[in-house]
């Protein structure tokens, strides 16, 4: 099965975290999964005062300068992973530096 | 010959539902399936058993009717030749010896699944009442106060979860059992609460929850024999549950403790509680379940009433209302405390407590032994509005006209 992992936290806490050295835990966490065989994707992202969110509303684009949700807490990274079941995804979430000051949020991966 | 057969049913269901069921999950890997076709199989052995004769082991009976029809429905709904040809290569392997050593794992797997941390507490307690209990959509909606409609549409949506999310159908390993048994213990003691004191209805106890939260404790035991708060539950749940039959009288009215004939207590049951509990403490981790089994052993140790060391039980209480400050607990130490040093001072320590369906009924208690009528009857008065269950509205409406 396939689980997205929404890697979320407080922006500056994240910053000052991977400045202090969960850089380190970061690549032990993505270096396992990449020999285990069960990363599929993964992507780190810029902070959310670069998003630009889009709707379009009767036909016209609509432009907002910043993310979709308001808040100190913003996803920072995404990955996705293959996996037996839901513990073995909870067990990579768990092992995420960011789960230690921020959240994981596991979804499953809609088949079609 | 009819009430034969209905006897040997209801005997049945109470037993092995939630056996039937999980064995039914593991082998079909669909939990409506599972349960509509352990369903279909008691309706058909209403007629066929009336017809044939009880079979000599209905269980098998079942499990093989309902793996029949499990075959049937795939088959009709075109889910794919493959997942057949899968389910009759694990059924073939079914014979009852295979069947009897399988069991309590299937069992013990249902109860995991249904008890794991992804799901919310209150979804694996309905979850687990409804398909390990089979108690009916419309008993757990009772227990809830939510309507059948809502809780129906919550069981169709835990369920989901467990299929979209991945929740692995088995006992978690050995190093992941320390985590996921409190989850586990907590939906045991609930179901068996329920059985204990049951919510609504005609009966004050229903023995067939009772008896799976009790057998699933000794399964769960058997498993994690190094978990103290394990045989803690046990412990607790064999001691409350030796009291039985004394807590009703003929009339199906509740007994209080203090007048309850001791000597129909299940001495045996009492025995094998102590036993577990002195298994539990000896490890030197006393938890909520042990400090609750040490109370309930005072109580099934004291010869009568009057010898009850309720001292001790006021300093167990202490202990456990600084690990466990629920408002159940808390209510029953004012109990304690009103027994241990009179009804002002269980007053007292009644005042600060928060609010429980219990409490009206300790106030009530507590004023009339203080001989303050009036005002006792007002209590219990509140009192009868906070249950639905009727042996306890009886104990309260024949205090109300003394």
């Amino acid at each position: 099965m396939q689980y997205l992992l929404l890697i979320s936290a407080d922006e500056d806490l994240a910053v000052t975290r991977m400045r202090d050295g969960a850089f380190a835990s970061f690549d032990t966490w993505i270096a396992d999964l990449e020999q285990r065989g069960v990363l599929r994707a993964h992507v780190g992202l810029h902070e959310s005062a670069t998003a630009t969110t889009v709707r379009l509303r009767d036909g016209e684009v609509l432009l907002t300068d910043g993310p979709f949700a308001e808040g100190r807490e913003q996803v920072g990274g995404l990955a996705v992973v293959d996996c037996t079941d839901l513990d073995e995804a909870v067990a990579i979430a768990a092992a995420h530096p960011a789960a230690a000051f921020g959240q994981v949020e596991v979804r499953p991966v809609r088949v079609s | 010959m009819t009430d034969d057969v209905e006897r040997a049913l209801a005997d049945t269901f109470a037993q092995d539902w939630g056996r039937l069921v999980a064995t039914l999950i593991r082998l079909t890997g669909d939990w409506d399936l599972a349960e509509e076709c352990t369903q279909d199989a008691f309706a058909a052995a209403l007629r066929t058993w009336r017809r044939d004769g009880i079979p000599d082991v209905p269980r098998a009976w079942l499990t093989t009717t309902a793996r029949n029809r499990a075959v049937d429905r795939i088959r009709r709904e075109r889910v794919g030749a493959e997942k057949v040809r899968s389910l009759v290569v694990q059924t073939d392997e079914l014979d009852l010896d295979v069947m009897d050593s399988g069991i309590a794992d299937d069992r013990l797997r249902l109860l995991f699944t249904c008890c794991h941390p992804a799901l919310s507490l209150s979804s694996r307690v309905e979850l687990a009442l409804r398909t390990l209990c089979g108690l009916t959509t419309a008993e757990v909606a009772r227990l809830f106060a939510v309507s059948e409609a809502t809780m129906a549409k919550r069981l169709v949506r835990t369920k989901h979860k467990i299929a979209v999310a991945g929740i692995p159908y088995q006992v978690p390993s050995a190093a992941r059992l320390p985590e996921r048994t409190p989850a586990v213990l907590a939906v045991l003691y609930l179901m068996f609460t329920e059985g204990y004191a049951a919510t609504a209805g005609p009966h004050l106890v229903r023995v067939d929850l009772c008896h799976e939260a009790i057998d699933l404790a000794r399964a769960l035991a058997a498993l994690v024999p190094d978990d103290p708060e394990v045989a803690g539950v046990l412990a607790l749940m064999l001691l409350q549950h030796a009291r039985a039959s004394a807590r009703t009288d003929v009339d199906g009215v509740l007994v209080p403790l203090e007048e309850q004939d001791r000597a129909a207590w299940d001495r045996a049951a009492i025995d094998a509680g102590l036993a577990q509990l002195r298994r539990a403490v000896r490890r030197e981790r006393v938890g909520p379940y042990q400090l609750q089994a040490l109370i309930a052993a005072c109580h099934a140790t004291a010869p009568t009433s009057a010898d009850t060391d309720w001292v001790r039980i006021v300093s167990l209480y202490d202990e456990l209302v600084a690990v466990l400050p629920s408002a159940a607990v808390q209510v029953n130490r004012a109990v304690a405390i009103g027994m241990a040093r009179g009804p002002q001072a269980g007053l007292d320590a009644l005042d600060g407590t928060p609010d429980h369906p219990l409490r009206h009924a300790v106030r009530a208690d507590l004023l009339r032994r203080l001989g303050r009528a009036d005002e006792a009857a007002s209590a219990y008065r509140e009192a009868l509005t906070r249950t639905a269950n009727q042996a306890e509205r009886a104990y309260l409406e024949r205090r109300l006209r003394a």
